[in-house]
């Protein structure tokens, strides 16, 4: 951790994650206004949204809502979306993968070819699908794409689980006459956290961006509750002539997957010190 | 070599099979009823009954699924219900336009990649370094709808360099190109980065600069061809990236492809075709995983060809 801290770009990253954690939990005090309520001078005589000013400090939306209490009322699905979804892509992905590795055989083998057949897929597409399928809700979301991202968690959990049951200290253990869970829970795990730490910041960036997207699609997170994604879905057709309803809400999702990335890569780099010898 | 062939192709048709059942499986229990959207909303429960009838969809679904197969086998796969023509004719006339948007953004994310990568590695830990690798952080935090809209907003709305969307001239590909390879322009950039640092360090490298070879030529021929081999061997990997890419891109641009087209069926609920898009994305990415797998033990002797056996 003293390393990450080092890095001033992961502090950074470190800081801005804290303050949109911190604006998304106090979003009902902070929030100027409520994020549904639409404002009758929202909106200009001809109807169209207005931009930054004293009043609405981001402007307002295509209904005539404030800008900034939904993008701080967005934060919040977003993250709440990041954490659950990745947190089930890790939980399956990681069980997947120290199964798959430890036993190997036929069980090994048919977890394995199942995560190849889910790497055939094109993500965006099955994501859409399996969006299609069920009506939206954040849940529902939050599942769709934990089904699709833990394919990635697997594979490297299965190869890093291999080669941990061939080294000498679990052979040790085996032959002290441990048992297979014991083995798998007390010995083999442990060395596999700071990996799935790393996985686990950089898959928050990802699942945020998928978020994001398939809300533009229409098909994530449905209006009214505000996700970063469908304000720009919602207010889209507005690209030209009020740029910042897209870019605004744009620029909060590239941040905080930048965030993420960095952060999860700062990690990558104080948990492995080979990596650092060659890279520095 | 030819049996190692072999046993991946093997391998790689089951892994259609597989997906094309679980495709099915997917759509079969799709609540939306396609028979309904057909007949439009005035339509009798008989209209409705009668269309369900003529598309087999009163079958059992082991039957339908075998259908299905025995049908694909012979490269037959289906009649969309919407447009009333063959799948196989929709997407064939839809692939074009997404193969030049995908040589595109291989043009893209190379150029722009490799380049930025080989400058960073130049002067590790620069300022132009730090920034290099902030801007690669970038590339792969914007979501595609993010980028492409920035692009047509400064581009096309401000300066009118280039048309708004559509397909047809060069003028109409860059947007869209951009767009989809700047994600793989921050990953190849990061890549490229690590890869010269790591030649940079070798002793045939040491040698060349010992014999009095200028720096350019260390760099551009002497370390450029040996880094960048195996990473031009992962382009076949990308191409799972720019499938769902594309489906994103070619609806912001207006793009004519297999991306809008899959985007359209599934609003549509039109079935054929969102299984017809899917094989056709499926075989892209398995193809282009063994691509890749075969492709890099050439570039690179010391990568072994990954055996079906010793994975």
């Amino acid at each position: 951790m003293k390393t990450v801290l080092r890095d001033k770009l992961a502090l950074a990253a470190l800081v801005f994650i804290v303050l949109i954690v911190g604006g998304a939990a106090l979003a009902p005090w902070l929030a100027p206004y409520p994020p549904e309520e639409t404002f009758f001078d929202g909106l200009t005589l001809e109807g169209a949204p207005l931009p930054p000013s004293e009043k609405y400090w981001l402007g307002t939306d295509l209904l005539g809502r404030d800008l900034l209490s939904r993008i701080l009322f967005g934060a919040q699905t977003s993250l709440v979306i990041g954490l659950v979804a990745n947190g089930v892509s890790l939980l399956i992905g990681t069980l997947v993968g120290v199964v798959a590795g430890y036993l190997r055989g036929w069980v090994g083998t048919v977890l394995m070819r199942f995560t190849d057949l889910m790497m055939a897929f094109p993500a965006l597409l099955l994501a859409i699908a399996l969006a299609a399928l069920f009506t939206p809700s954040l849940w529902i979301v939050a599942m769709v794409i934990a089904m699709v991202n833990w394919v990635q968690v697997a594979r490297v959990v299965y190869s890093m689980t291999v080669t941990l049951s061939e080294r000498e200290f679990v052979e040790a253990v085996r032959s002290l006459g441990a048992t297979r869970s014991r083995i798998l829970f007390l010995h083999v795990l442990p060395h596999l956290v700071p990996s799935i730490v790393v996985y686990g910041t950089l898959g928050i960036a990802t699942t945020v961006l998928l978020e994001a997207t398939l809300s533009f699609l229409g098909i994530g997170v449905q209006p009214p509750t505000p996700s970063w994604g469908n304000i720009i879905f919602e207010n889209q057709s507005y690209f030209s002539t009020a740029p910042w309803l897209v870019f605004i809400p744009g620029a909060a999702i590239v941040m905080l997957a930048v965030a993420f990335n960095v952060l999860g890569d700062a990690l990558r780099l104080a948990l492995d010190p080979t990596l650092k010898a060659r890279t520095a | 070599m030819i049996r190692y062939l072999l046993g991946r192709l093997g391998q790689a048709a089951l892994l259609l099979v597989g997906v094309s059942f679980i495709t099915f499986v997917l759509l079969y229990i799709l609540p939306a009823d396609p028979a309904r959207q057909l007949a439009g909303r005035s339509a009798t429960p008989e209209t409705v009954e009668a269309i369900r009838v003529q598309l087999g969809l009163d079958r059992p679904f082991h039957e339908q699924y075998t259908r299905y197969l025995g049908n694909l086998v012979q490269g037959d796969l289906g009649r969309s219900y919407a447009q009333k023509t063959e799948v196989t004719e929709v997407v064939a006339a839809r692939l074009p336009p997404t193969l030049l948007l995908m040589a595109g953004a291989i043009v893209v994310e190379l150029a722009i990649g490799l380049t930025i990568g080989v400058l960073a590695a130049l002067r590790p830990g620069s300022r132009f370094d730090h920034g290099a690798m902030i801007l690669s952080f970038v590339g792969v935090s914007t979501p595609q709808f993010v980028a492409g809209i920035l692009m047509l907003y400064v581009f096309s709305v401000q300066l009118d360099w280039f048309p708004v969307g559509g397909y047809g001239t060069w003028r109409h590909l860059v947007l869209p190109a951009l767009t989809l390879g700047l994600l793989g322009a921050g990953w190849y950039s990061r890549m490229m980065r690590s890869a010269m640092l790591d030649v940079m360090a070798r002793d045939f490298v040491r040698t060349a600069r010992a014999k009095g070879v200028s720096e350019w030529r260390v760099v551009l021929v002497h370390a450029f061809r040996n880094a960048v081999l195996p990473i031009v061997a992962m382009i076949g990997i990308d191409i799972g990236l720019f499938m769902s890419g594309a489906v994103i891109v070619e609806s912001v641009f207006g793009w004519p492809g297999i991306g809008q087209l899959a985007w359209q069926a599934i609003q549509q609920v039109d079935i054929p075709i969102i299984m017809g898009v899917t094989l056709v994305a499926a075989v892209a990415i398995v193809l282009g995983n063994l691509l890749a797998d075969l492709v890099a033990p050439f570039m690179d002797p010391r990568v072994r060809l990954r055996t079906p056996t010793n994975r």
